[in-house]
């Protein structure tokens, strides 16, 4: 008889620990959708700490955003499609604010119960690139930079350290070969033949072990650079190849997922001077780490390990949550409480200004970009940086400044692709005041946009008054 | 020969190393399919296994150190030590001779005479707790095999060759670590030939696989003859793990090559251990070849992986059981 009703109580426990979980009313909700587990656990878990630590910090430190506490729920999704959707379908009902899903596939899942739930969606640097419309996917935003800004500042750099001529050149993109990998062809296409560059396309199949063919094709018709949209065991495996028949690694360039500590270390010494873009700083000298260190990971509080700090991913899960914070500052001045809806979170995403005086106020000096959102432009101006690995330090070093993507052609890309999937799905896109592009570009870029059209009308006039 | 012709040829010989790669990962399902009848399902995750403690034991890391942490409150990651390669594998293989003990003893001694597919569903169990457990023990990190393994380009083969296609025709290019995995190959293959067919051990094996009843009656012990062959599987995991991981890092998806070696398998028949190197070679050069004469030209590229399978089924329909596989006759 004990024994039955000790097994009764046991279950009665058990089945109580959910609810007993669940975030009071009061508490801001961030659920976190990580994968520490499966194929790509070693990039996922310096994410969710990164992104934990700066919510964690926020609390211990600020007491919660505007008093509220934040309340970080954390659902597994091992980078799958169906349990990715799961998580959200768990947690949505618990106040969840912001969704960060970490995969292009979850992402593409979730848009259209995004805009059905009105929770916002930030897909930071992944996801579906034309969401940058913020006319036609509402709340959906994917700042400060997308794959086609990244695909734009791979061949920025190019011309950067090609006198800006690389006419007649050869450019090999090795790609994983899924809907991810393939999210740069377009823009490369119409940079090819905007700048006059070949391009040569180089799949490698999932999960990119085996990549002989694909680098026995780069020595044979020797590409005069090689960028890489690659994700997990892919990225190493692509670098160990390139270091294996010679490539010149300074002309070997990666795009921010194939850009951290992961995909270089197994490679030791022959990966120096592969390089990656970025949205981000690297390393950890930021007065930022001198209050996680203070707050967090002194009262042994870090999330995880606490092995992560200051890796490529982890200032990334960072950076997200630091613009979660931001957003959610945002919402709360905006509808003057401090107990803000989804809907308020959007619009404080929405309206979220990033400048340097911000980041450093934040312990965050030249860590990223500065950028505003707006209605028309949910992707902010897609600024990138280079990084380059230095094996002998173990660190990534920036070797540029962040520097504008070729927004020509990548807006007309994006309004092309928006405009397709709001006719698909019936959507009637909002009318913004503002205009996506210039939105994206900072007032003293504005400004010398406005000089350089007085010139040009100063031209035309000259002309005229000369006919 | 023009430059094409000398490429064709290179392709085909990059085939024939990458084709020993995927026999080194097959030879595991092999050994422990002709023993026991078990599709060993967690092959792949043992390669896994095997490689994450070869690096967790040369670099002096502590198993289970995060939750050793969590709980006691301590901050412990290294013992502080760095073993040496050679004593390093020795130690790895000891792990993996434990676990093929613990399998039998946990996992295969409760399924004697039960089915196959029950056998089966086991294995798939049995990857997915190693899987976890390894991740606990050893961490999720990318690591990288330090055991003096050569990688790259051998030059010498390059230079040597460069003379045969003219001025655009750059040499052959080998990876010095295919070369290895060949020669490691091959001495695997003849020592197990050696042991199945010329040891009372390997006789032994080999009456079991034929039927394990009849085997008992002659007083095999099935169970010991389990652990023995696990072992062994456990070994070439750990060879397997090595050269893989030497390639990639030491990460997950090293668990993956488990597909690779399924094609192989398919071709080369799940009882022979030689079936497992020519069905690995004829599945590396047909894969490499067809991307190199019509994948990439013509279909995009990205075919190797659908065509080793494809080849695969197309054997399959003329020799069910494999090129070497044991036909199967069975009367009424």
């Amino acid at each position: 008889m004990k024994l039955k009703t000790l097994t009764a109580m046991t279950l009665v426990a058990a089945m109580a620990a959910p609810f007993a979980a669940t975030p009071a009313l009061a508490d801001l909700v961030f659920p976190s959708l990580s994968y520490r587990t499966g194929p790509y656990a070693a990039n996922g878990i310096p994410f969710a700490d990164g992104y934990e630590d700066y919510f964690k910090l926020i609390n211990a430190r600020d007491g919660g955003i505007g008093g509220e506490r934040i309340k970080v729920i954390e659902c597994e999704t091992g980078y799958n499609t169906e349990k990715g959707v799961e998580c959200y379908e768990s947690t949505k009902g618990q106040g969840a604010l912001v969704y960060q899903p970490l995969s292009t596939g979850i992402t593409y899942q979730l848009i259209p119960k995004s805009a059905a739930d009105g929770i916002p969606l930030h897909t930071m640097g992944y996801g579906r690139t034309s969401a940058a419309n913020g006319a036609v996917f509402n709340t959906v935003f994917n700042y400060p930079a997308n794959y086609w800004n990244g695909a734009s500042a791979v061949v920025n750099h190019l011309l950067d350290v090609n006198d800006g001529d690389i006419k007649g050149k050869t450019l090999a993109l090795v790609y994983h070969n899924s809907a991810y990998g393939k999210e740069p062809i377009r823009t490369l296409e119409e940079l090819s033949k905007k700048h006059g560059f070949k391009l040569t396309l180089l799949p490698v199949d999932h999960p990119g072990q085996e990549q002989k063919s694909q680098w026995l094709q780069i020595r044979r018709e020797k590409p005069d650079f090689v960028t890489m949209w690659g994700w997990g065991v892919m990225n190493a495996t692509a670098i160990q190849e390139a270091a294996n028949i010679r490539y010149p690694m300074e002309n070997f360039i990666g795009v921010w997922w194939s850009g951290s500590e992961n995909d270089v270390r197994p490679v030791g010494d022959k990966a120096d001077g592969y390089k990656a873009i970025n949205f981000h700083g690297v390393g950890d000298d930021y007065p930022v780490y001198d209050d996680l260190e203070k707050y967090v990971y002194s009262k042994g509080d870090a999330t995880g390990a606490g092995d992560q700090k200051g890796t490529v991913l982890y200032n990334r899960g960072m950076y997200a949550a630091m613009l979660a914070v931001e957003a959610a500052k945002n919402a709360q001045k905006i509808h003057d409480t401090a107990k803000i809806t989804p809907a308020m979170m959007r619009d404080g995403m929405e309206a979220l200004e990033i400048t340097e005086g911000k980041m450093a106020d934040l312990g965050l000096p030249n860590f990223g970009p500065s950028f505003s959102v707006s209605c028309a432009n949910h992707g902010g101006p897609g600024l990138a940086s280079v990084n380059q690995w230095d094996a002998k330090a173990g660190e990534w070093k920036e070797i540029s400044s962040y520097s504008e993507s070729d927004m020509d052609v990548i807006g007309a890309l994006i309004n092309a692709d928006s405009t397709a999937f709001a006719k698909e799905s019936g959507i009637t896109p909002r009318e913004c005041a503002d205009d996506g592009v210039m939105a994206s570009m900072s007032k003293d870029d504005i400004m010398s946009e406005i000089e350089a059209i007085k010139a040009r009308l100063g031209e035309l006039l000259k002309a005229a008054e000369a006919l | 020969m023009p430059a094409e012709f000398w490429y064709g040829v290179e392709v085909l010989l990059n085939g024939l190393m990458a084709g020993v790669m995927y026999s080194l990962v097959a030879l595991g399902f092999v050994l422990i399919f002709k023993a026991s009848g078990i599709f060993n399902y967690a092959q792949g995750v043992m390669a896994l296994f095997a490689a994450q403690t070869l690096v967790g034991i040369q670099t002096g890391q502590i198993p289970f150190a995060h939750i050793i942490n969590v709980v006691l409150g301590t901050d412990v990651h290294h013992f502080g030590w760095h073993v040496p390669a050679l004593l390093g594998l020795v130690l790895a293989l000891v792990v993996m001779i434990v676990f093929a003990i613990l399998v039998e003893k946990l996992v295969l001694k409760h399924l004697v005479n039960q089915e196959p597919i029950i056998l089966f569903m086991a294995t798939i169990g049995l990857a997915y707790f190693m899987e976890g457990f390894g991740e606990l023990m050893w961490g999720a990190d990318v690591k990288r095999i330090e055991i003096g393994l050569p990688q790259g380009g051998n030059a010498w083969v390059e230079e040597n060759t460069a003379f045969l296609g003219g001025e655009d025709f750059y040499g052959f290019y080998l990876d010095t670590l295919d070369i290895v995995a060949t020669l490691i190959a091959v001495a695997l293959v003849t020592s197990l030939v050696l042991f199945s067919q010329y040891t009372k051990t390997g006789r032994a094996l080999r009456a079991v696989a034929d039927d394990h009843q009849a085997a008992l009656s002659v007083g095999i012990s099935l169970r010991t003859i389990w652990v023995i062959v696990w072992s062994i599987a456990g070994f070439v995991a750990l060879v397997a793990g090595v050269m893989w991981g030497a390639k990639s890092g030491v990460q997950f998806s090293l668990s993956l090559i488990a597909l690779k070696a399924l094609p192989v398998l398919m071709l080369g028949g799940f009882t022979s251990i030689p079936g497992a190197i020519i069905g690995g070679l004829i599945i590396g050069v047909g894969e490499k070849m067809f991307e190199f004469l019509i994948g990439a030209p013509f279909l995009g590229g990205a075919t190797e992986n659908w065509f080793a399978y494809m080849l695969a089924l197309i054997f399959l329909i003329f020799r069910p059981q494999g090129l070497f596989g044991e036909k199967i006759i069975e009367r009424v």
